[in-house]
């Protein structure tokens, strides 16, 4: 028994620095500029559910205004370098200061709201930033964009094709990581669950819970406005599309099906969202000729709702107990998630 | 003085859940609220931490007017409570619960958290300490890394005790620490809090188990409807004919 221990935590002190090895290792095995292409989208949207996952998951408050916070970091890129030269590094901490500062704005009566208000609420900031985006025609292009971004340099190094931004969104998806999990085992941490626990009770603890979710807020808007920044040097050009209400959804859906208050939720959530799509976008033609996007919808749709009958709790909630309505719940192993080993 | 209430009154709709309720609670004692069901006992509690902002009179902590400020701030003036129906941050071990009890004694903030500065390891190390201590008194500390969920209810209700004195209150609101406890287990309890006592803690209780608070509390103000009817040692409060009226019922030819 305590061989068999003691082997277990051998797997598991290496097992994550080699899978996290192994994973950067695939551009080096990767052929395919599209599949790196698709990785990389994964990485940005994990940076912003992560984020997202703290605000849900823990501070307890909804937000389907992420797109557009997503949106003010990739303008705010978008326009610092092209309009006003300034340095990509520069704009970079312009894209994740200004939805930091309009969190911080918007974050005071908005996080009073509860439930549907808050979730309206910040729907309408959404929407509101992505009319913005689409009607101030001199500033933000208007429907067409901005094109013609420059790469983002860091020092000496310019990350100007798809293997270098991989290693550095993974890079940064890494730094977020690593960050969440000092916080979450924090001081600040334990305050954040208290309040999903029992607001009543965190307050009665001393903790001031409006201004801890007013700050998750700000932090998931931060981080949110990093992966805008991201985007735009990785794509260089910003056009309002990917910035929309729809956007917004598909993050809080993200972090709902990666599971919430989760270590691995985020990039669980992330990948699978950007994968299904993806698979679906490809599948649906070769079985229904001549089928539209409204399928993908709805394949879509139905393969979610299985997942949140079997796994209500979401992926990353390994060694909590699921709460399906079917006894019988699929481990973590059936479903082929790294826990196996 | 330690708390003074003065006139307290709090409407729901047409209904006066309080009215004109006053008491003082000297340092260092144990001063029990009771009554029947639906006196408004817990509203008084809910008053006295800010959950509640009263309609009428005036809440005094250490001399200062506590009415109106929000529940962190009153925590942080020194008055944590623990409540009727558990609410236990369950997910978190009994540790973490305690630890989160201590709140007010850390300092580290949001950015230093996520990036994990030195300073931060002491500080925990000091928390986890005091908090063991903590859970050592109540008899928990070999259940620390147990979900608080896991635990039995009784067990439960020392731990919600336990995180109420973690950020070191000068004043504890139990209500109704007793109920759903069996006869030994709430032994132990008028045991500890008369310890508490002991060590200078001054405890407000709301109580249905009479033996305990006749057997704890130094003085008790009864409620009914909303208004005080009677206060005194337990002595006092079960020789006046008012409360005996209250507790059975008005009604005379039902006996």
């Amino acid at each position: 028994m305590d061989r068999f221990r003691c082997l277990m935590k051998i797997k598991k002190t290496f097992l994550w620095p080699a899978a996290v090895l192994l994973f950067l290792a695939l551009p080096l095995v990767i052929d395919s500029n599209y599949l790196i292409s698709v990785l990389i989208v994964i990485g940005l949207y994990t940076i912003i559910v992560q984020g997202l996952g703290i605000l849900m998951g823990y501070a307890g408050q909804v937000s389907f205004g992420h797109g557009g916070f997503f949106g003010l970091g990739g303008y705010a890129v978008a326009i610092m370098t092209t309009r006003y030269g300034w340095h990509p590094v520069l704009a970079l901490l312009a894209a994740i200061i200004l939805p930091g500062l309009i969190a911080a704005i918007i974050g005071r009566p908005t996080l009073k709201l509860r439930e549907l208000y808050l979730a309206m609420g910040t729907m309408g900031f959404g929407i509101l930033i992505h009319t913005m985006f689409n009607e101030a025609g001199e500033l933000t292009g208007g429907p067409s964009g901005i094109a013609g971004i420059p790469y983002l340099t860091i020092g000496g190094l310019t990350f100007d094709n798809d293997i270098k931004f991989f290693y550095l969104i993974w890079a940064v998806v890494l730094l977020v990581l690593f960050g969440i999990n000092n916080l979450i085992r924090s001081r600040v941490g334990r305050a954040l669950r208290a309040i999903s626990e029992s607001e009543h009770a965190a307050e009665t603890a001393g903790i001031d819970t409006g201004k801890l979710k007013l700050k998750a807020f700000i932090f998931s808007a931060l981080l949110a406005g990093l992966a805008g920044g991201l985007y735009a040097f990785y794509v260089t050009f910003v056009s309002p599309a990917p910035f929309g209400f729809n956007t917004s959804v598909q993050f809080v859906l993200m972090a709902v099906v990666g599971g919430l208050g989760t270590f691995l939720g985020p990039l669980l959530g992330a990948a699978l969202v950007v994968l299904l799509g993806e698979l679906l976008r490809w599948a649906i033609p070769l079985v229904i000729p001549g089928a539209g996007g409204e399928y993908e919808i709805i394949f879509f749709g139905l393969i979610l709702v299985v997942l949140m009958i079997y796994r209500p709790e979401g992926l990353g909630a390994f060694g909590k107990i699921s709460k399906s309505p079917m006894e019988k719940t699929p481990a973590a192993s059936d479903v082929g998630l790294p826990e196996s080993g | 003085m330690l708390l003074e209430v003065q006139g307290l009154t709090k409407h729901f709709g047409g209904v006066a859940a309080v009215r004109d309720v006053g008491f003082k609670v000297i340092e260092g004692t144990i001063f029990a609220l009771i009554g029947p069901n639906g006196a408004g006992k817990t509203t008084v509690f809910n008053l006295i931490t800010g959950m509640l902002q009263p309609d009428g009179g005036s809440i005094n902590f250490l001399g200062k007017r506590i009415d109106g400020l929000k529940p962190y701030q009153i925590a942080a003036a020194g008055i944590t409570r623990t409540f009727q129906n558990l609410q236990l941050f369950s997910g978190m071990t009994v540790l973490e619960n305690v630890m989160t009890g201590a709140h007010l004694k850390g300092k580290t903030g949001f950015v230093k958290s996520i990036l994990r500065r030195p300073g931060i390891n002491a500080e925990d190390k000091q928390i986890i300490e005091q908090s063991m201590a903590l859970l050592g008194e109540v008899g928990l500390d070999s259940s620390a890394d147990l979900p608080a969920a896991a635990l039995p209810f009784g067990r439960q209700r020392l731990l919600e005790i336990a995180r109420a004195l973690a950020s070191g209150p000068r004043l504890v609101l139990l209500d109704e620490p007793a109920a759903g406890l069996n006869s030994t287990e709430t032994k132990t309890l008028a045991r500890f809090l008369k310890k508490l006592r002991e060590n200078g803690l001054t405890m407000v209780l709301v109580e249905h188990d009479m033996e305990t608070v006749m057997e704890v509390a130094d003085r008790i103000l009864v409620l009914n409807f909303g208004r005080g009817i009677a206060e005194g040692t337990p002595a006092e409060v079960q020789a006046d004919p008012e409360v005996i009226r209250a507790y059975l019922g008005e009604d005379e030819q039902i006996a």
